[in-house]
């Protein structure tokens, strides 16, 4: 619902005449600049180490937990996070908390359910995983189909929502902004792997964690650091009044909401960039330690999103400075903390968070190609054309150069679908990680009576219920097609896609007598003992 | 007979390890199940104020959600390395 709002409000920004002057600009340009040098630096050392497979997709499984942590928060603290989080904050307050919580409490159950057993039987793409013991071919061109869908569709949504940020925040056309984007991410993930990748998006980490800490620091410190002040005085200036601190719009009814709420914790756990990082670690520990810091960065920064956003709407509300004849802010509420940032600190500091956010699409695009580079490259290229007896150096080859054509492809469709409507697309992305990738994952390493024909059979179900679905529903059928009824009522197929892929998996292995096969029951137990004891 | 290859020191940490993460999960599902059927049934419940203060209980729950989350994955953590590990350990001997 508003989720999908704020998002589309992401990419329709409207005429953006902001006071801001040259200065903030140049400030901007200077230290995204710098960000830029470090980064290709740094690319440029890692391209030396990536001819093997295991640096080029687990940075060398060298990065340590605390590290690894931050990139798993980096990835999922996108652009579209930061700002429509505290953008939708500052318009409906108490609403956008509960957006925060539904993206966090996915990430508890990915640790207790799964980090440790994914670094315990994977080496570089989920699909390892789910192959261990079912038939490669099929469950490969599974696997890598829903990575692909996965990536390309999130891919779309984050490549626009970045060229209209970029143009609004530095003044550079759109399709400019795109190729800027595109072509440097083309340049860590080719050259640089999953070490340039990870550590692009370290340092964004860093960077957006300081930003944001420094924006709620000064929002709380002018409140003589008491959380009911600064309540008090937003509901004093907000036009709603005190309706922001109460439920609002976004849930108007419990299917949705919980349908959204399955979505985000499952698809949370099934999507392929952040399985991916658990790979990059030594060991089953690391991994665990993994997750434990990017819940707790990830929980830190929506705590953070929600201050700066009651900060905005102290400190913007009645400031002519920031808002257009119709008393709106500027450029949309997605300005929010873009906004606030120069009430409290000037062009300097409204230089240093719009360098930030530019930083934290490319990091976020570069994982994302990295995932889909890997899923054409290994579980395609090596296990469904080549038997999974290809030479390493082809192998590389192909993942490079499938990360430059996914690349290309993703600036293609960011030009194409500019000013279109594709929030839907994030969502999407969601729905069909929840409702393919992660009952694959969750029935492999727990279910003994798991069969390749349910995985795979009951997968795809799974990945066509939820496409399927957000057609026939009000995000597609009625707002893009333009029929006046959707088929399916309901914004998130969420609770009723991942049921059916759960049920059909179930359903099928049990009646298909390949399950009970002695090699089938036996290449559990290894699995089992494996997830638990790691590789041996 | 072959010897299974679950060893009975292991399918004990499978036990053990089971329990600490479905009892973990099911707390963090519950606790947001629940709060999203409040939103869902009975959303005048979030508006009800602290004693004192402009801090409505939704707002409070909310950010205690989120803190909890923190606390469980630590808890997990602490456990699996007190614990989990120390039992791994012993079997791999």
């Amino acid at each position: 619902m508003i989720y999908l709002i704020f998002l589309n409000l992401l990419f329709f920004f409207p005429d953006f005449s902001y006071a801001a002057d040259i200065d903030s600009k140049s400030y901007a340009a200077v230290i995204f600049s710098v960000f830029v040098i470090t980064t290709l630096l740094i690319t440029y050392y890692a391209s030396k180490k990536t001819y093997d497979k295991k640096n080029y997709y687990a940075a060398g499984e060298k990065i340590s937990g605390f590290q690894n942590g931050l990139a798993i928060a980096g990835d999922y603290m996108s652009a579209a996070s930061f700002l429509g989080i505290s953008g939708l904050v500052f318009f409906s307050g108490f609403d956008g908390l509960i957006y925060s919580i539904g993206f966090l409490v996915g990430w508890p159950i990915i640790l207790f359910l799964i980090a440790e057993k994914l670094k315990n039987l994977g080496r570089f793409t989920f699909a390892d995983v789910t192959s261990i013991r079912l038939k490669q071919s099929k469950i490969r061109i599974l696997s890598a189909f829903g990575t692909l869908i996965t990536v390309l569709f999130y891919l779309i949504a984050q490549m626009v929502g970045a060229g209209s940020l970029i143009q609004i925040l530095f003044d550079l056309p759109y399709d400019y902004a795109i190729w800027f984007v595109g072509i440097l991410m083309i340049i860590y993930v080719s050259f640089g792997g999953m070490i340039a990748t990870t550590w692009v998006q370290i340092i964004k980490a860093l960077l957006l964690i300081f930003g944001a800490t420094l924006l709620a620091f000064f929002v709380l410190k002018d409140h003589s650091f008491s959380l009911n002040k600064l309540l008090v005085e937003a509901t004093n200036v907000h036009k709603s009044k005190e309706m922001i601190l109460f439920p609002g719009k976004l849930i108007n009814d419990p299917i949705s909401a919980i349908s959204l709420g399955i979505a985000l914790i499952f698809g949370t756990a099934g999507l392929p960039h952040i399985l991916m990082r658990f790979f990059t670690v030594p060991d089953g520990k690391s991994a665990r330690i993994s997750a434990l810091y990017a819940t707790t960065f990830i929980g830190y920064f929506y705590i953070l999103t929600f201050i700066i956003g009651f900060g905005a709407i102290v400190y913007l509300s009645n400031n002519l400075e920031y808002l257009d004849s119709a008393n709106k802010l500027i450029g949309s509420n997605n300005m929010a903390a873009i906004h606030l940032s120069h009430a409290i600190g000037g062009d300097i500091f409204l230089g240093f968070i719009s360098a930030v956010a530019f930083a934290t699409i490319l990091a976020v695009v570069s994982g994302l190609t990295l995932a889909g580079a890997s899923a054409i490259g290994r579980d395609i290229y090596v296990y469904v054309l080549n038997n999974g007896k290809a030479d390493e150096r082809k192998e590389l080859i192909v993942s490079k150069v499938s990360s430059v054509i996914i690349g290309v492809l993703a600036i293609i469709l960011g030009i194409i679908f500019q000013g279109q409507n594709v929030a839907f697309m994030v969502g999407l992305a969601f729905a069909i990680a929840a409702s393919t990738n992660f009952p694959i994952l969750y029935l492999t390493i727990t279910w003994k009576r798991l069969t390749t024909n349910g995985a795979f059979y009951g997968g795809f179900i799974g990945l066509i219920c939820a496409i399927a679905l957000v057609i026939l529903g009000p995000t597609i059928w009625v707002d893009v097609f333009g029929y006046e009824k959707p088929i399916f009522p309901y914004k998130y197929p969420g609770l009723f896609s991942v049921t059916i892929a759960f049920f059909s998996i179930i359903l099928i292995s049990y009646f298909d007598k390949s399950g009970l096969s002695k090699t089938n029951l036996d290449k559990f137990d290894k699995l089992l003992k494996q997830s638990y004891l790691g590789r041996k | 007979m072959k010897p299974s290859l679950i060893s009975k020191d292991l399918n004990k940490l499978i036990k053990l390890s089971n329990t600490i993460s479905y009892t973990l999960s099911l707390i963090v599902l519950i606790v947001y199940f629940l709060f999203i059927s409040i939103l869902g049934f009975a959303p005048e419940l979030f508006r009800i104020f602290l004693p004192d203060t402009t801090i409505t209980i939704g707002i409070a729950l909310g950010l205690g959600i989120i803190i909890l989350s923190i606390f469980l994955t630590f808890l997990y953590v602490v456990l699996s390395n007190l614990i989990l590990d120390e039992f791994k350990a012993k079997i791999e001997k």
